[in-house]
């Protein structure tokens, strides 16, 4: 059999995105995004991002298939999130896949989409060995998983306890009078700053080594930031900014590189939109080329939210010979891995 | 022609396939709230196989456009219009409202649950055409406004704050939108030869979001 084709549908939380993959090719990936709708409420709305999903589902079908140069006919399989998620916006791309499906009578895979975190390096790098360790950040989920086989199940070594990572970078970014989403501002603002410059603490959870937890170092930051105010001094962004990072980037490398050690693995994927955080990526490869770990981290549009990688992720369960899902396939906003 | 119709705008979720002709060829219903992401396909497929219709030999869908609580209401108008668009045929959304009221039913209010002690309602004159709505109020306004002027009340949002309807006619009997109306009202357009147009859910209230104010100190002031 020839590589599967693939069409795949995420909408979990504020991008609508359609891809279409064959096989380990990326084909097309097409990206309808309702950020802005978002940004003067600091965060993503969840009514606002499932209407923008309704608006943007047909349109954005339409691009990944003029894309590709395939028509719906030719797709071997539809591929969705169904979960985990937002709720009210995962419904609107569970029932637009079963409505593709129906209507061109093609078979229907519901994936996890910490899974297609995953799996969508293989349009980037080729296939994944197993296992490996994934850590994934954005301003959804923060979670260190180990991946013995991305169709297969996938064990979930540890997770924020309270914000995401991305989350920290928005509210942080508010704290310093930055524009949502925060990730790529203090990214920037870093850049020309000391991130010696003040020791934020690096929050541990208890009797859980591979979890996280940042809302202690966004008080931290604002704490700092109100004491200068109060002084009459002016703040130190890029310090503050750079000094934040580092504290981020050094928790997440650091429990990401104990995990890879501890289970004895040697490769580290590293997926979701903080990914391309420039500072992630430097420390993460210092980190893991001395740790003896091989390093994966897809493009930074792949990084992010996007169909393709829930297409990737369909192909190979098509390739896998995978029972299709039933038309009754529930959104599942808390969809675990196993 | 076939022309399949569904509804999701309410706990009943409907689905029908008629002909031009005006039968109703297949329906399959279930009242189940909060399941309509589930089980509108499941419906849809039992509705075209008991049809023996497969789906390219649909010439046009209808749909409900709401008012109707959200997160159901969008699986049908965005089912509606992905499975036209991947047929070529046209979608033809309809205010779910027009499609509680039979063949005999006019001059009267129909009213569905918005929830948060508010409903959605709209006005029908004696020939059944919408002439006032849809709109959002709460019960015992849209009860202050009509009455003496409208006889009689329908639809599940009047029989749930019928306290507020005291004065009206209460029809108990038609509940919800169904299918088969939404599909009877898509042929007639479909045979008129209208082009489909884009499907835009009636929402009829703000996604009640507020933009933050300045970040909270977490130092006394
Ligand atoms: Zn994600």
């Amino acid at each position: 059999m020839s590589a599967p084709l693939v069409l795949g549908i995420e909408t979990s939380c504020d991008e609508t995105g359609v891809g279409v993959v064959r096989g380990a090719e990326l084909l097309a990936d097409a990206l309808a995004s309702s950020v802005d709708e978002h940004a003067r409420f600091g965060g993503v709305v969840p009514e606002v991002a499932s209407r923008a999903h309704v608006e943007a589902m047909v349109p954005t079908v339409h691009r990944a298939l003029e894309a590709a140069h395939v028509s719906l006919a030719e797709v071997d399989a539809i591929a969705v999130t169904a979960g985990p998620g937002l709720a009210g916006a995962l419904l609107v791309g569970v029932a637009a896949a079963k409505a593709l499906a129906l209507a061109a009578g093609k078979p229907l895979f519901g994936v996890n989409h910490l899974a297609a975190h995953v799996a969508v390096d293989r349009l980037a790098h080729g296939e994944l060995p197993g296992p490996c360790v994934a850590l994934l950040v954005s301003g959804g989920h923060s979670s260190l998983l180990i991946v013995p086989d991305v169709t297969g199940d996938v064990e979930s070594l540890g997770q924020t306890i309270d914000d995401a990572a991305g989350e920290a970078f928005d509210k942080v970014a508010r704290v310093l009078g930055l524009p949502f989403p925060g990730g790529p501002h203090i990214d920037a603002a870093a850049r020309d700053g000391d991130a010696q410059a003040v020791a934020f603490p690096r929050g541990v959870v208890r009797d859980a080594p591979y979890s996280f937890t940042f809302s202690g170092l966004k008080t931290a930051v604002a704490r700092w930031v109100e004491a200068r105010e109060a002084a009459g001094e002016r703040v130190p962004v890029a310090d503050v900014a750079a000094s934040f990072q580092e504290a981020v980037v050094d928790v997440l490398v650091t429990r990401a590189v104990a995990a890879c050690r501890d289970r004895d693995v040697d490769h580290l994927v590293i997926g979701g939109g903080v990914a391309a955080n420039s500072r992630l990526r430097a420390v993460a490869e210092q980190r893991c080329a001395d740790a003896h770990i091989r390093l994966r981290v897809p493009p930074a549009r792949l990084c992010t939210d996007n169909g393709a990688m829930v297409a990737a992720l369909g192909a190979l369960l098509v390739e896998r010979g995978a029972a299709p899902a039933s038309l009754d396939l529930a959104a599942d906003p808390s969809l675990s891995l196993t | 022609m076939l022309v399949l119709a569904f509804d999701t705008s309410t706990p009943l979720v409907t689905v029908a396939v008629v002909d031009t002709g005006g039968h109703v060829v297949s329906e399959h219903e279930r009242l189940a709230p909060n399941k309509q992401g589930e089980l509108l396909a499941p419906l849809i497929h039992a509705a075209l196989a008991d049809a023996g219709a497969a789906p390219d030999r649909l010439g046009a869908l209808g749909v409900g456009l709401g008012p109707g609580p959200f997160t159901g209401l969008r699986v049908g108008v965005v089912s509606a219009a992905v499975m036209a668009d991947a047929l070529q045929v046209p979608a033809h959304g309809t205010c779910s409202l027009d499609a509680v009221l039979g063949p005999a039913g006019g001059d009267c209010l129909v009213i569905t649950d918005a929830r948060r002690r508010q409903v959605y309602w709209a006005r029908y004159d004696e020939a059944g055409h919408r002439v006032e709505g849809p709109e959002l109020g709460p019960p015992a306004e849209v009860a202050d406004r009509f009455r003496g002027a409208v006889p009689r009340v329908a639809g599940a949002g009047a029989v749930l704050y019928r306290e507020c309807f005291a004065d009206f006619v209460i029809d108990d009997d038609t509940l919800y939108p169904r299918a088969r109306t939404l599909g009877l009202l898509a042929a007639e357009r479909a045979e008129r030869g209208e082009p489909g147009g884009v499907l835009t859910p009636m929402y009829l209230r703000r996604p009640d979001a507020q933009p933050p104010g300045p970040p909270k100190r977490v130092t006394p002031a």
